[in-house]
């Protein structure tokens, strides 16, 4: 299944993230290592310390690759978007993000000598397992599998199982936290799929 | 804008400093006081409403939203902390799971079925010999019960044949019945049971500025849409028409004149620890079903020893809930759930039956069965494994729900913990509540037609919420209850208190009986009645 912009859109949508479409691309600088060296815009006492060997959004989709089914279509830009309106407006979540990022980024690299983005998907797989992250209680403060498995697993999952197509693979248009459901709760059978309206939401 | 020395440390340099006069002086921004406030600065008077929480920015519900769905992060209201701390004995009570805090009270909450009691709720020791009579009936609350229904928008039709008398139609009209109300239906038909709809404070249509459902599925605790009725609505209209809200004003306690005939004043607290006194001709109290007993009992003075108009004892006694009443399993079928967050079909056949004499009614649930969404994020794996999880989860559950009523004990009560103390040093609330044998037979009643029902359809019942594992429905209820005679009641018909004729008490503490019905239409109705009688000597 194809995850396209409106996905995007809508999953910004259940977090209160206004973000028109067109206006996405512009509104957000990717972090990078050196952000932490002080030249990001909002580096942070979380980020002293730690440091992202690569783009934070390129280890989102690694990580999004992982805990997503599996013939995710489109994945990238769905995760770029959703994320790039996800910070936007929130520093405090941006920050707590990128730290997590850095975490996980570091065991990978003190694991495996390598950027967890650039570990073939078997093994990201098995590093989240390894960490615990699987069963670790989704914290922004908590220990880092806490942290990890809140800004990095469940967030991505909370993304995907709140748009359409995410829910639709599950068997439900119109999951919670999308509007849509007074359209559909009368109906016998799930809604045939509108794939033609655009995507600037 | 900046903090002010005024703001009570809040730093949003809000003025909450004392009115220099108000007539009225209202305490608790929910339903009951939103609404009297309303009408009463409508009528012309000066009223001030003193609210222990803060205002909620609507613009932040979809955020508010995702802390719903999210595990870790946080409780949307706010609610807990030594703001909020209360112990309990007995069978235990989640009382701040079971209100909010906040412009609006617990109506930001609440899931927003409105139905009006039954005649006999209010004749429960007349008619049947249990509980105790109201002080007014049926008919001496229609007209506002009418009214309530315009102020909420109420969403329904006039298809339920148990309903009392109404004399118009509501003022939206009824959700449709979901997919798997239609699935119950032919079970229901066989086996004699009417299905009929469920009014919702919920717009079906837009109606009173705010927008129609558009189905988010939250409703409660959130509506991210503003369809759902929260007190927000006539606070604003209070707002408008001349009354002044004081939000992070908790009040601490109500002072009464040397005479101890009237209040004087109410004391508040607000953040930084500052208390303020705000005078007053009259005052409503408004805070709910436990902290209104609470503030009586907190205002204790030399003349009034065991707490503000308590010369019969009853403050903090009678406390009440509904308790809640399910069963479900699965089908062969597709039930399409979790599409909305409320009900669109029950029944009410039950209700006036004798055996048991205690009320109740039945729900089919729309949200039956886990949401894949709130699975996901609680799941112990990801990937494929997780959506084969997720597909084999969703999709064939069906259940029912329902509230059955308890009805007044005095060994029930709010007292006050003299060990515990809340942010500003005050005892906190203790809750005694228990449930008697009678209560669990009525519960095992509901049980045994929820069974009949779900197994006429050909659902394998998996579970079953009965006298063991049963909770409260969040509706507190009879702490400050009304009646005739001062000896035995808090309030006189008119919701005033005995002992002191300025002070006026609203909302669900004041029933003496608490029926089956969700409360918020009948504290609706009541405000309206008690607003209408103070407004004409403003």
């Amino acid at each position: 299944m194809e995850l396209t912009r409106r996905d995007a859109l809508a999953a910004l949508s259940a977090v209160g993230a206004a973000v028109g479409g067109g206006v996405l691309a512009g509104r957000f600088d990717p972090p990078r290592a050196d952000d932490a060296a002080g030249n990001g815009d909002e580096a942070t006492d979380a980020d002293e310390g730690v440091s992202l060997s690569t783009d934070l959004l390129a280890l989102l989709d690694a990580v999004a690759e992982v805990v997503y089914p599996d013939g995710v279509e489109n994945r990238r830009a769905f995760v770029d978007s959703y994320v790039v309106g996800r910070v936007a407006d929130r520093p405090d979540y941006r920050a707590g993000l990128r730290e997590a990022a850095a975490q996980l980024d570091a065991v990978a690299r003190d694991w495996y000598d390598a950027p967890y983005a650039d570990l073939d998907a078997d093994t990201r797989d098995l590093l989240l397992r390894d960490l615990g992250v699987e069963t670790a209680d989704p914290d922004p403060e908590g220990p880092v599998t806490d942290r990890i498995r809140f800004f990095l697993v469940n967030d991505p999952l909370f993304a995907f199982y709140t748009s359409p197509t995410g829910g639709r693979l599950v068997g439900i248009e119109n999951p919670i936290g999308y509007p849509g459901g007074i359209e559909s709760y009368q109906r016998a059978t799930m809604s045939p799929a509108d794939d033609g309206a655009g995507g600037d939401g | 804008m900046s903090a002010g020395a005024d703001d009570g440390g809040v730093g949003d340099g809000a003025d909450r400093t004392p009115s220099p006069r108000a007539d009225v002086c209202v305490v608790g921004s929910g339903p009951a006081g939103a609404l009297a406030a309303h009408r009463l600065a409508g009528a012309g008077a000066d009223v001030v409403v003193l609210e222990a929480g803060p205002r909620f920015d609507f613009d932040e519900r979809r955020e508010q939203q995702e802390e719903f769905i999210r595990p870790g992060m946080g409780d949307p209201w706010e609610m807990g902390g030594a703001r909020d701390a209360y112990t309990d004995s007995g069978r235990g009570y989640p009382l701040n799971a079971a209100r909010v805090k906040g412009v609006g009270g617990s109506t930001l909450h609440w899931q927003g079925m409105v139905m009006r009691l039954h005649e006999r709720d209010f004749e429960l020791e007349s008619r049947h010999g249990v509980g105790v009579d109201w002080p007014i009936d049926y008919e001496d609350l229609r007209p506002y019960y009418a009214a309530a229904e315009r102020a909420l928008g109420v969403a329904g039709a006039a298809d339920n044949p148990y309903a009392p008398p109404r004399e118009e139609p509501f003022p939206l009209p009824a959700f449709p019945p979901s997919h798997s109300d239609s699935l119950f239906a032919p079970a229901c038909e066989r086996l004699g049971i009417d299905m009929h709809s469920v009014p919702n404070a919920r717009n079906s249509e837009p109606y009173d500025g705010r927008a129609s459902c558009q189905g988010y599925g939250t409703c409660k605790p959130i509506c991210p849409s503003g369809a759902k009725y929260t007190a927000e609505s006539h606070v604003a209209k209070a707002t408008e028409a001349g009354a002044r809200i004081v939000d992070h004003a908790a009040v601490q306690r109500l002072v009464h004149d040397d005479a101890g005939e009237t209040v004087e004043a109410a004391v508040y607290a607000t953040p930084d620890g500052t208390e303020r006194r705000q005078p007053a001709d009259r005052f409503v109290l408004a805070a709910g079903g436990v902290e209104n007993a609470r503030l009586l009992l907190l205002s204790a003075s030399e003349l009034y020893p065991d707490g503000l108009a308590n010369s019969s004892g009853a403050v903090g006694r009678f406390f009440m809930d509904h308790l809640f009443a399910g069963a479900g399993g699965q089908l062969d079928e597709p039930t399409r759930q979790n599409h909305v967050g409320f009900n669109t079909s029950e029944t009410h056949q039950f209700y006036d039956d004798t055996d048991p004499v205690e009320g109740m009614k039945l729900e089919f649930l729309n949200y039956a069965g886990p949401s894949p969404v709130m699975q996901a994020l609680g799941a112990e794996t990801w990937g494929e494994e997780l959506l084969e999880q997720l597909q084999a989860s969703y999709g064939t559950h069906v259940a029912m729900g329902g509230l059955v009523e308890q009805l007044p004990d005095a060994d029930n009560r709010v007292t006050l913990d003299p060990d515990v103390r809340d942010d500003h040093g005050n005892p906190v609330p203790h809750i005694e509540w228990s449930l008697s044998e009678r209560t669990r037979g009525a519960l095992r009643r509901a049980n045994e037609i929820q069974h009949a029902i779900l197994e006429e359809l050909g659902v394998d019942v998996e579970w079953t919420v009965g006298p063991e594992a049963t909770g409260p429905a969040y509706h507190q209820m009879g702490t400050t209850r009304m009646g005739t005679d001062p000896a035995t009641s808090v309030v006189d018909a008119d919701c005033r208190a005995h002992d002191l004729p300025n002070l006026r008490i609203v909302g669900s503490s004041v029933f003496p009986t608490g029926g089956a019905m969700n409360p918020t239409l009948t504290i609706a109705a009541l405000a309206l009645r008690v607003a209408e009688s103070m407004a004409e000597s403003v």
